[in-house]
């Protein structure tokens, strides 16, 4: 009774939320209404014992995705009003496309509901916790395709920083390869001037 | 009860808003990339569900997979408009097609 409640209410939330997100005037709000969704889409892969992914949805949309979508909104000086300029004009072939397709998902659901393709079974009931085994997985089995994930991760990091880095020319930095080029023995140079004869240097 | 079934609904629901958010916010490419955003949660969702209603582990490492593609996209797909915005001034997606040549 009180899963189910909780599915009702994490599910309401869930679309509600996502709704907001696409029809919010403001992008800062839309950011927001989006870190509410995932929550609550994290509250119903926890209602089902999958208690690593939930954490990971919180840990990396919430405090990665959604910081770096409103970092990057509030960075820029966009007007967003005249962005919005389409929106009624797009709107009735939106929804065509979107009812469209929300049809033939139901369908497909309801084909599966109607002979199900896989012999479905409860979960189950196994002494070892959810993380336990999912990295007994990953390490084992998927273990090549955990170390592309991290290869993509890795790519996508350099890119997103060449992409960005911009090369100003009122800074002065320091010459590596002249400093790393430098010996002790060209670094002090004895030199013995004669009376009133200066150093050159 | 809840059933496996309620769990599709929600995704599809949540997929549905996704590509309507795209064909809405046609301008709007931070927009796009939020809606973007609850596409990949709904099929994390879809995932989930289907890993604990069969009783396979697979499905959730493959959520842990789409997460992790998620996560560079956005990263990606944010410095590209960070320099997008840097060389126009606006983030409209229709001057895109400017670029070619």
């Amino acid at each position: 009774m009180i899963a189910a409640f909780a599915f009702y209410l994490f599910a309401t939330l869930t679309i509600a939320a996502a709704v907001a997100v696409i029809f919010a005037r403001n992008p800062v709000h839309s950011v927001l209404w989006l870190i509410l969704a995932f929550f609550n889409s994290a509250g119903l892969m926890l209602l089902v014992g999958a208690e690593f992914i939930a954490m990971l949805v919180v840990i990396v949309y919430v405090g990665a995705v959604a910081v770096l979508f409103l970092f990057v909104v509030m960075m820029l000086d966009i007007d967003f009003a005249s962005l919005r300029s389409g929106f009624t004009k797009n709107l009735p072939f939106g929804v065509i496309i979107a009812l469209v397709l929300l049809g033939e998902i139901v369908v497909a659901i309801m084909a599966h509901n109607a002979g199900p393709a896989m012999a479905g079974r409860e979960i189950p009931d196994s002494n070892v916790p959810n993380i336990v085994a999912l990295g007994q997985l990953m390490y084992s089995r998927y273990l090549l395709a955990f170390e592309l994930a991290g290869l993509i991760l890795l790519v996508a990091m350099v890119g997103a920083i060449v992409l960005t880095h911009r090369s100003r020319g009122d800074l002065r930095t320091p010459n590596i390869s002249k400093q790393i080029r430098r010996r002790p023995g060209e670094a002090v140079k004895l030199e013995n001037p004669g009376v009133g004869q200066g150093v050159e240097l | 009860m809840i059933g496996l079934y309620h769990y599709l609904t929600v995704a599809a629901v949540l997929f549905t808003i996704g590509v309507l958010g795209i064909f809405l916010n046609r301008r709007n490419v931070i927009l796009m990339l939020m809606a973007i955003e609850l596409i990949l949660l709904a099929v994390n969702i879809n995932l989930v569900a289907f890993s604990a209603y069969l009783g396979d582990l697979a499905g959730q490492v493959l959520a842990m997979f789409v997460l992790c593609v998620a996560a560079a996209e956005a990263a990606i797909g944010l410095a590209i408009l960070v320099i997008f915005f840097r060389r126009r001034g606006s983030i409209a997606v229709d001057d895109v097609n400017r670029m070619r040549g």
